[in-house]
């Protein structure tokens, strides 16, 4: 592994996003106005008038869901970019193979693969929080720091989503992946509601989606109030994933790819 | 010292054998092919020599160097044309140049200057800015070898190169790797297609299940294992299993294939004569010069493209 080899890598995912980035542009700004305002404002005005808001600790329920769609969307945004990319580059175009007959090893590739997927959710997460300030839900200039967590946990899920999709032989076990995956937790990992709402049983499970870490460091960046457990256990657990992740990642490339 | 250098070169997976045990020397300069059926363990061989997929036993140099550890500086050497297309549709033909250029860590200017040669020498020159989606299949496989060529490689190793294109097609492809050959550029060739390997080749190997059966020039491959001549007859379906003990002692070596009858001679228009004079009337009766089809068949009781 190299640094310089790894840099390749990335600059060549630019240089195709460059030919495709019309696409995910549009999903990248508008999906999260559409979420704030028809969830954030429309069933926002709803809670903030009910009993919600004490649960809520006194927030708005936009500003409550905001950074918690943040980081949600740039989990999608992560699987997504960690899995059909990655049948494709072995499966279906093939061009993973082109690339390891260069110097680039197997590692440069999952980490360049990734180092790029950093760059995305850098630049998703970043127009989100500016269209969070645009409607008022982020409460001080430090709130963009929400930012960080955001991509660390985009992050974890594309190199566990990698690593999945190069295990696997055809992309029907992808789209089991986020059908009973990536959008359940989309829902019960503290984005829409606390996760203290759920049955007392099911409060534990959401405590390991790498979702519901993400979530509490964001939410406790851009409200500037604290986080259930230790910020650093939050980081330390999305971490774990990043790292998890990316050694699998290692080994299941490398079957498919070094045969 | 020979480009790449195999001792007991083995690959297997779990309880496969795709590589058996073969030797091999490939010197500069040499345009060296792997002649054999689909399966015969070729790409295998490939694909260990072009340091991607690593050796299970034995002894391999590739530029004198080690592919277990040496990986990435020998293919920063390497061109590598694979059996399949793998170039980026989306796009363009000369992004998908530059991209590769880039993973060779080549300075921009140059890898320019390096594309406009290359489309010219494969011809692609006015599809510079097109899409690689749309391009024919002679025109991806031209396009392949021009990013095979970006690094300026010494050693080119094409998996198949002609599979499935036409035989227009096939011929420009022959002739650009026979001027890369005059470049001085050495190339590793398989192919189930003897033509191709009589085309290309200098020295060949051919192997079948997993081992070389054979190693020389295509003319020392006939001589040897070959008659000069082959007298091809095909008879009434149902005939063919009456006639052939007739046809003893017309050649040197008589094969009886599903379809079709072949003498082994030195001498077809003589052996053509005995097949009449013995009241024998096949259908068709070709006389042939001998090729490494048949050296193939003589080694191996089959033929190279079941």
């Amino acid at each position: 592994m190299a640094v310089p080899t790894v840099a390749r890598v990335i600059e060549a995912h630019a240089l195709v996003y460059r030919r495709t980035w019309r696409g995910s542009v549009i999903s990248t700004f508008f999906s999260p106005v559409l979420y704030l305002v028809a969830m954030g404002i429309g069933l926002g005005s709803l809670v903030d008038q009910g009993a919600g808001r004490a649960d809520l600790g006194g927030l708005t329920y936009l500003a409550f869901l905001a950074p918690g769609l943040l980081v949600a969307t740039a989990m999608q945004t992560g699987a997504g970019d960690g899995s059909w990319p990655v049948m494709a580059g072995i499966k279906w175009t093939k061009t993973y193979h082109a690339t390891l007959a260069t110097p680039v090893g197997v590692r440069d590739l999952v980490i360049g693969h990734l180092g790029w997927v950093a760059v995305r959710l850098t630049f998703v997460s970043v127009v989100f929080v500016a269209i969070m300030v645009a409607f008022g839900a982020v409460e001080s200039w430090a709130g963009m720091a929400a930012v960080v967590p955001a991509v660390l946990t985009g992050l974890a899920f594309a190199a566990a989503t990698s690593a999945y999709a190069a295990y696997l032989d055809t992309d029907t076990g992808l789209s089991t992946l986020f059908r009973f995956g990536i959008v359940p937790m989309f829902l019960f990992s503290g984005t829409f509601f606390p996760v203290s709402q759920l049955p007392d049983w099911l409060e534990p499970l959401a405590n390991l989606v790498p979702l519901w870490h993400g979530v509490e460091l964001a939410r406790g960046l851009a409200l500037g109030t604290g986080t259930t457990w230790s910020p650093w256990i939050h980081t330390a657990y999305l971490a774990a994933w990043i790292v998890g992740g990316t050694a699998v990642a290692f080994r299941t490339f490398g079957g498919k790819l070094r045969q | 010292m020979p480009l790449v250098e195999a001792r007991s070169l083995t690959k297997r997976f779990g309880d496969l054998t795709a590589v058996d045990a073969i030797d091999f020397d490939v010197a500069q300069g040499e345009s060296f092919g792997f002649l054999g059926p689909n399966g015969a363990g070729k790409t295998s061989a490939m694909r260990m020599i072009g340091a991607v997929s690593p050796v299970t036993d034995g002894y391999l140099r590739v530029l004198g160097m080690d592919p277990a550890t040496e990986g990435p500086e020998i293919r920063r050497r390497l061109g590598v044309v694979p059996q399949e297309d793998t170039l980026d549709t989306e796009l363009s033909v000369a992004e998908n140049l530059l991209i590769y250029g880039r993973y060779f860590d080549l300075p921009r200017p140059l890898i320019r200057e390096r594309i406009a040669e290359l489309l010219d020498f494969t011809e692609l020159a006015e599809r510079r800015d097109d899409k690689v989606e749309p391009l024919s299949g002679g025109m991806k496989r031209r396009l392949t070898i021009a990013r095979a060529l970006i690094n300026q490689p010494e050693l080119l190793i094409l998996d198949e190169p002609t599979t499935g294109l036409d035989p227009q097609a096939r011929h420009v492809l022959w002739d650009r790797l026979y001027r890369l050959k005059q470049q001085g550029v050495t190339l590793i060739i398989t192919t189930h297609y003897m033509d191709e390997a009589e085309q290309l080749c200098d020295r060949l190997v051919i192997m079948d299940k997993a081992k070389i059966v054979a190693e020389g020039s295509p003319r020392q491959l006939i001589e040897e294992h070959s008659s000069r001549e082959v007298v091809e007859m095909r008879f009434p379906v149902g005939v063919q299993e009456t006639i052939v003990d007739r046809l003893d002692g017309l050649a040197k070596r008589t094969e009886v294939l599903p379809d079709r009858v072949l003498l082994y001679t030195d001498d077809g228009d003589d052996s053509s004569t005995g097949v009449h004079e013995r009241g024998l009337h096949p259908e068709t009766l070709v006389v042939r010069r001998s090729t490494l089809e048949d050296v193939f068949l003589r080694l191996t009781g089959r033929t190279l493209v079941d």
